[in-house]
């Protein structure tokens, strides 16, 4: 299909190709971080202003009590589900293209996850009670289901990500030309548990690498529910939905599988790794995104279409803002964002991997624009109406403490996966050494 | 109303009055011990006694036993709060005929919970349902429904449902999470945005009964004055009014009053048709609303005497 030709790669090559980055750190990286690390500075100085001041530095107010924070929250939390559920089907499944890109989309699961929750600690008003959560549970609670969902969930991806990565520390403990500093080379003595490589090891490996892939997808799948959860059992129009469970699943894994193509197109140009991650891996995810977009974008049009068909004046209410107010929001995420991605990559001749790469900021985007007009303009479209002369309390914009977070929120996630493909190779060696063979397409 | 009120609660009041003094007298001597002898246990006496000053000013004398750290007293007076008033079910009726958007039933409540002058528990409104029906006032104050969302998705069960009816908030629990306020289908709830900067008056602790102080990142609503229900008192709201639209009594005695007329409950509701707002949401309020029929005021009476920020609240207000 792709007219292949094997090449056999020895662990010499890969080493040789995947190295340098771990060896080396370049002036570049050093900038790009600086820039990242400035602009979590200024997400810093807007968190101090936001505690010191109160709240009512953000653009939250009473009928709009969760703004950017929340869709930021559940858009990392997308994001990482997604990874959760990319990486476990395509490690189950053994998915022969899956080598090179695999262990970007662990990646992925678990810095996304970290991020997610910052967002929700900046949404609370007292973050000093936080403890409360763990020492006063309510197990009525939405939150409290959430709560025990993530801290389980991030447990289970470290775990996942880490039994990964367990060969590769090894295999880079044991590579004699590895010009590291001795606290690195001791770092991977410890990480890799004394694995040798024997049989059973491999056997043990391989069979708990299994069993976390299928719990993950699993845990993944119960995450992101419960998270929609939060929204879908208030009395909300436009939230009390049946289908915002699975709709929010689809969502994710769509936005991960955008994020994933956008990543492989960054390693790829900035470590150079052309002849690693091909055209093909770019397609095939692609194809995969075009599978979930179709997916998604039904979700999306029998939600909507079901709420504007009926006369229930809530619902009403909220798609006439929704066609209004949010007018160009809502083309963008809902129409365009889902549309566009699906041409350009339905079509062989627009499959490009810049093309594809385009295509999948635009579905990230939209996707992230999708998510705050699903919090936003049902928080404005209360049961009684808005009655006040204050704007800020009948339409909500966010302000630049929120955009800051926002973009520091971003930026740590840049320098995170910074820092981890300085220890970590950014494509699974192990994996790609099975058997002492790969399958490059050309 | 009042006099079969205190009759039929007249020894629990008593207990909680002496209760309340004995509160006092903990928070009055400041260093940290009190006595709540004045409660009437039957506990062991050292026969020692110890000479306290109680809130309105009397020389007490405490059996030294009977002194626990104000500590305790504070923790005793919240779950006190969080039990309630056991053998009542609080309810009020609100006269949407009578209603003239007088506000003064939001300022007693400001002043009566220390608010800052933008929050408002008890909020108005001015509703039309479509426009070929009329317009109305719609005082709105917590409904304190018998399933009540926000107590529901509480995480850390700061916000809770008491045996009388009242839906409470414990500020000193509240994680400010914000879900209550997504949670309540009738905008109830009000956040501290920022620090509501209220002293609390000397000799007072923090109780979740009056609310007072309100503290910056949580969440704030009516609370039905349960700090005067447990007094036997009136919610400020009600005392307040000048038109007598608010009613307030207890569903197990089947009576409301206004303060100047008392009612029976299941009469008026029957009479004049009374009902319950969004009935269909379920979550059974304990607020009730009688019809604006035949109306004392033109319900442009309403904006002829309040100022300018208050009467463009409304400029948009009409059928939804």
């Amino acid at each position: 299909m792709f007219g292949n030709q094997e090449i056999m790669l020895t662990e010499k090559k890969l080493l040789q190709d995947l190295t340098p980055e771990i060896e080396t750190t370049g002036i570049r990286w050093y900038i790009t971080f600086l820039l990242f690390f400035l602009i979590f500075c200024v997400g810093i100085y807007a968190l101090i202003q936001q505690i010191e001041k109160g709240h009512i530095v953000t653009g939250m107010r009473d009928n709009v009590v969760w703004g950017l924070y929340i869709v930021n929250f559940i858009f990392f939390m997308g994001l990482s589900y997604a990874g959760a559920l990319i990486s476990g089907v395509l490690h189950l499944f053994h998915t022969g293209w899956r080598k090179p890109v695999i262990r970007l989309a662990e990646l992925l699961t678990v810095i996304s996850l970290v991020i997610g929750p910052f967002f929700i600690f900046f949404c609370i008003g007292r973050l000093d009670r936080l403890p409360f959560l763990v020492i006063y549970p309510r197990i009525q609670s939405p939150i409290t289901w959430d709560v025990i969902a993530i801290s389980t969930d991030l447990v289970g991806c470290f775990l996942f990500l880490y039994l990964a990565l367990i060969e590769d520390f090894a295999i880079l403990r044991d590579y004699s030309d590895l010009h590291v500093k001795p606290w690195k080379k001791k770092a991977y003595k410890i990480l890799s548990l004394g694995f040798t490589g024997t049989e059973k090891e491999k056997k043990i490996l391989s069979n708990a690498r299994n069993v976390m892939a299928a719990m993950i997808i699993a845990i993944a799948i119960i995450v992101y529910s419960v998270l929609a959860w939060i929204f879908g059992v208030t009395l909300q129009p436009g939230w009390h939905s049946t289908i915002f469970g699975p709709y929010f699943v689809i969502a994710a894994v769509f936005s991960g599988t955008g994020l994933l193509i956008i990543l492989m197109w960054i390693y790829r140009k900035v470590y150079h790794l052309e002849e690693y991650i091909t055209k093909r891996h770019f397609v095939n995810v692609g194809v995969l995104l075009t599978i979930i977009a179709a997916f998604y974008g039904y979700f999306t049009f029998s939600d909507y279409l079901t709420k504007w068909y009926g006369s229930i004046k809530m619902d009403s209410m909220l798609i006439d803002k929704l066609f209004h107010d949010y007018y160009a929001l809502f083309i963008f995420a809902n129409y365009i964002g889902i549309l566009l991605p699906c041409i350009i990559i339905a079509f062989p001749r627009f499959r490009t991997i810049r093309n594809i790469t385009i295509a999948a900021v635009i579905a990230v985007t939209a996707l992230w624009v999708n998510r705050y007009i699903i919090v936003i303009p049902t928080l404005e479209t209360p049961f009684l109406p808005i009655q006040d002369t204050r704007p800020d309390w009948i339409r909500y914009s966010p302000t630049w403490i929120e955009w800051s977070l926002t973009l520091a929120g971003i930026s740590v996630y840049g320098m995170l996966f910074m820092l981890v493909s300085k220890i970590a190779p950014i494509i699974s060696i192990s994996e790609m050494k099975e058997e002492d063979k790969i399958e490059i397409m050309k | 109303m009042k006099e079969k009120k205190e009759n039929l609660s007249e020894s629990s009041s008593r207990r909680n009055f002496l209760k309340k003094v004995g509160l006092g007298v903990g928070a009055v001597s400041l260093v940290g011990i009190a006595g709540n002898s004045v409660i009437g246990r039957n506990k062991s006496k050292s026969g020692k006694k110890i000479k306290l000053l109680s809130p309105d000013g009397k020389l007490v004398e405490v059996d030294k036993d009977d002194i626990k750290p104000a500590k305790e007293i504070v923790a005793e007076m919240k779950s006190e709060a969080r039990k309630g008033l056991t053998g009542r079910k609080f309810i009020m009726v609100i006269d949407l005929a009578k209603c003239k958007n007088a506000r003064k039933c939001v300022e007693a409540c400001q002043e009566g919970h220390m608010l800052p002058k933008d929050h408002e528990w008890m909020k108005l409104y001015l509703l039309q349902d479509d426009h070929t029906t009329a317009r109305f006032w719609f005082p709105r104050p917590c409904f304190h429904c018998d399933k009540p969302m926000c107590v529901s998705v509480c995480p850390v069960g700061a916000t809770y449902k008491r045996d009388d009816g009242i839906v409470l908030i414990d500020n000193q629990r509240c994680i400010g999470c914000k879900f209550c306020m997504t949670g309540c289908p009738y905008s109830v709830r009000v956040f501290n945005w920022k620090d509501p900067k209220v002293k609390l008056p000397a000799g007072q602790v923090y109780d979740p009964e009056t609310g007072i102080p309100q503290v910056e990142g949580t969440v704030g609503k009516c609370i039905f004055c349960a700090d005067k229900l447990r007094k036997n008192e009136l919610p400020r709201c009600v005392s307040a009014c000048p038109m007598g639209v608010l009613y307030f009594g207890d569903l197990l005695e089947d009576t409301v009053t206004n303060g100047n007329e008392t009612v029976r409950f299941s009469k008026l509701m029957t009479d004049r048709a009374g009902y319950r707002f969004r009935e269909d949401l379920g979550t059974l309020p304990s607020v009730y609303y009688l019809p604006p029929t035949q109306r004392s005021f033109p319900v442009e009476s309403g904006l002829e005497d309040s100022d300018e920020s208050v009467k463009g609240r409304y400029k948009n207000a009409g059928p939804r």
